[in-house]
């Protein structure tokens, strides 16, 4: 049996007053990929964010190597990269230093030119790197902040619809690049509605209470 | 907050202050009707004031309860911030009108008072002006509450400024006092002292003790409306 | 520390981008300043009287003004988000868009209010002593004003709510600050006042960072 390295189990979340979900648990061994499906309001986005700390969970455990993670939450929030459904990119930054801000604000060096212009590459944008993100469109934003995840060298990717906006070149960079973090041990959840389309992906599908 | 923490289901709470409002009602209005029969025939006018001396019965112990209920709203947003007590946010919601509503009639009294006292109804004093102030900040506390489409939200957003507010209270407080007295050197009279006398003390401390049992009253009766309301909103959610 | 310097500077690279918002804010402060000569009469030594008190409310009301959008703008665009996630204490990144907008707006402010002050008629000593109460008073403002823009985050009807938060906070600032240049005139001790205005600031640097955290947490649930 394979050890699971993020294990979530008996998660239960409220919002509003009202359960969201409850006795929600998985595991993710290395390379793994959960894709978390279900009809809008079901929950996807608040048990993403609760993976992220974002949201206090009314009961359960996130285990990280078999810690639990809220016990430490800085060196937790240090192994996940984020895209939530906004993009989190300052529009009168360029897409560079976009990506730069983002790394120091996890606490890393600015990387080097020739780092970031590799995560630019993976979805095309090494051309629009000096541009402004306010001048950019829907889908190259949705790029720009998976540039930014790719560059964090995090690896947990909590992704919330990563596929939003995206034309099917950029999937298919998107499932490149996932592939890739999933290969080198890495792990990642993405809430969505679409496929994924990636092989040996795993499925949590929430139910969505009447 | 001990026995807040036996309390902290609204349930167990509902059904407590179901049992104990009836009789805290009746004794609150025997409690009044004996308190105005001291504070206004029994006891004797000042020898200076006359009988707007009276106004005091009622003044001073809103400003007591008005300080003592946004204490209560630091207590009960420590309480909903680190132990997430349910009733707490509910009971914040509830005393913090109630609180205001002394501070108000705390600072009406107080123009009622300086009237006869000072010729103004309005003068820049020390306690006055600190009063005021404190009645901006349940101002503040109310209206944040309540801006939220969450309530949740409004109540912990409200607890935060309820504990940063009970820490500053002592500092606008003594800022203040010293503004007043660089500005207004002592025109104004001092109440109480060391030398109240019993005749004038009694009645006092009666009132204070009747309108801290009201306010108590009103804590509980609003706190089980809110308790209503809440359900009736997650119910609505639901459906 | 990298993360804090960071969020520092690309606060102010951004503000650097869209210097127009900061000029808004200074050149409210001047209207409203003026406006009160214009109100009470161009009387001297009236004005020279409340010159102090005029200029520190009218400081207030443009640090306040500019406020509402610090949590703002990152909560819209999701930068909250990484805030939130970042690797280390939320009160240091909390602290550092404090101080990135003390940088912008409070020191400005106190640059500017002397100038002002010369329309009111002050002497020299008293101008300084202005633009020093300014100094050491705006980065209360700036700390209290925070806590506020945060609480009210996602709220409706933010901006007015901000102000009825953060102004009776901001009193004894105010009291301090308008003190310590009006005791130069009236014989004051001028030490002590700006003694109490840096001790205003340590409290409010001591206690707002964790205040704001907590409601910049609650805003991202």
């Amino acid at each position: 049996m394979v050890p699971f390295l993020l294990e979530v189990s008996d998660l239960a979340c409220r919002r509003g007053g009202r359960p969201v979900f409850e006795h929600m648990s998985f595991g993710l061994a290395a390379g793994e990929l959960l894709a978390l499906t279900g009809r809008n309001g079901s929950g996807k986005t608040t048990l993403l964010r609760a993976l992220a700390l974002l949201v206090r969970p009314v009961a359960g455990t996130i285990r990280w190597q078999g810690k639990d993670v809220a016990a430490d939450p800085e060196a937790w929030r240090g192994r996940l990269a984020w895209l939530g459904h906004l993009e989190g990119l300052k529009g009168d930054l360029t897409v560079a230093e976009n990506l730069e801000v983002a790394e120091r604000l996890r606490g890393r060096t600015v990387p080097d030119r020739v780092r970031l212009l590799a995560a630019l590459a993976t979805f095309d944008l090494s051309a629009l790197a000096d541009r402004p993100v306010r001048t950019l469109s829907a889908g190259q934003r949705r790029r720009a902040a998976l540039a930014r995840v790719v560059l964090s060298d995090a690896p947990v990717w909590l992704l919330d619809e990563p596929l939003n906006a995206l034309d099917a070149p950029a999937q298919a960079g998107f499932r490149a690049a996932l592939g890739k973090h999933l290969a080198a041990g890495g792990l990642a959840v993405a809430a969505t509605h679409a496929e994924l389309g990636l092989a040996g992906a795993r499925a949590l599908t929430l139910g969505s209470r009447e | 907050m001990a026995d807040l923490h036996f309390l902290a289901s609204p349930a167990r709470f509902r059904r407590l202050s179901q049992r104990v409002l009836p009789s805290l009602a009746l004794a609150t209005v025997l409690m009044l009707a004996f308190g105005l029969y001291l504070a206004l025939i029994q006891s004797p006018p000042d020898y200076q004031q006359g009988d707007t001396v009276r106004i005091m019965f009622v003044h001073v112990p809103s400003a007591w309860l008005a300080m003592a209920g946004y204490g209560l709203l630091a207590a009960l947003g420590a309480s909903l911030l680190i132990w997430r007590h349910p009733l707490a946010a509910l009971m914040a919601r509830a005393s913090a009108p109630v609180g205001a509503g002394f501070c108000a009639v705390c600072l009406l009294t107080g123009a009622l008072w300086g009237r006869p006292m000072w010729g103004a109804y309005w003068v820049w004093d020390a306690r006055l002006t600190s009063m005021l102030l404190l009645f901006f900040l349940y101002l503040g506390h109310i209206a944040l509450s309540r801006a939220y489409d969450e309530p949740e939200r409004g109540d912990r957003a409200a607890a935060i400024l309820a504990l940063v507010g009970v820490i500053n209270l002592p500092i606008i407080k003594f800022s203040v006092d010293w503004w007043n007295t660089l500005h207004q050197p002592a025109s104004v009279a001092r109440l109480g002292g060391p030398s109240i006398h019993p005749s004038i003390l009694v009645p006092l401390l009666w009132m204070a003790a009747t309108l801290f049992l009201l306010f108590v009253l009103l804590v509980l009766l609003r706190t089980d409306t809110e308790i209503d309301r809440r359900r009736l909103e997650n119910a609505e959610v639901q459906s | 520390m990298s993360g804090f310097a960071g969020l520092v500077a690309r606060d102010l690279r951004l503000v650097w981008r869209r210097p127009g918002d900061v000029a808004v804010v200074l050149a409210f402060f001047v209207v409203a300043t003026i406006l009160f000569p214009l109100g009470i009469g161009p009387e001297a030594n009236v004005l020279a009287r409340i010159a102090a008190g005029v200029l520190w409310c009218a400081a207030l009301f443009a640090a306040l003004l500019s406020l509402d959008r610090l949590f703002a703008a990152d909560h819209e665009d999701g930068t909250l988000d990484l805030l939130l996630l970042a690797p280390w204490p939320l009160e240091l990144a909390a602290l550092a868009k404090c101080c990135a907008h003390w940088i912008v707006t409070g020191l400005p402010l106190a640059a500017l209010a002397p100038v002002l002050g010369v329309t009111f008629g002050l002497e020299p000593r008293v101008l300084w002593a202005l633009a020093a109460t300014l100094l050491v008073g705006t980065p209360t403002l700036s700390l209290i004003g925070g806590l506020a823009a945060a609480l009210t985050l996602g709220a409706r009807k933010s901006g007015a709510l901000l102000a009825l938060l953060a102004l009776p906070l901001c009193v004894p600032t105010l009291i301090f600050g308008a003190g310590a240049v009006e005791s130069l005139a009236t014989g004051g001790d001028f030490g002590a006042h700006i003694a109490i205005l840096a001790a205003l600031a340590l409290v409010a640097l001591a206690t707002t960072p964790w205040a704001i955290a907590a409601a910049l947490r609650q805003a991202g649930e």
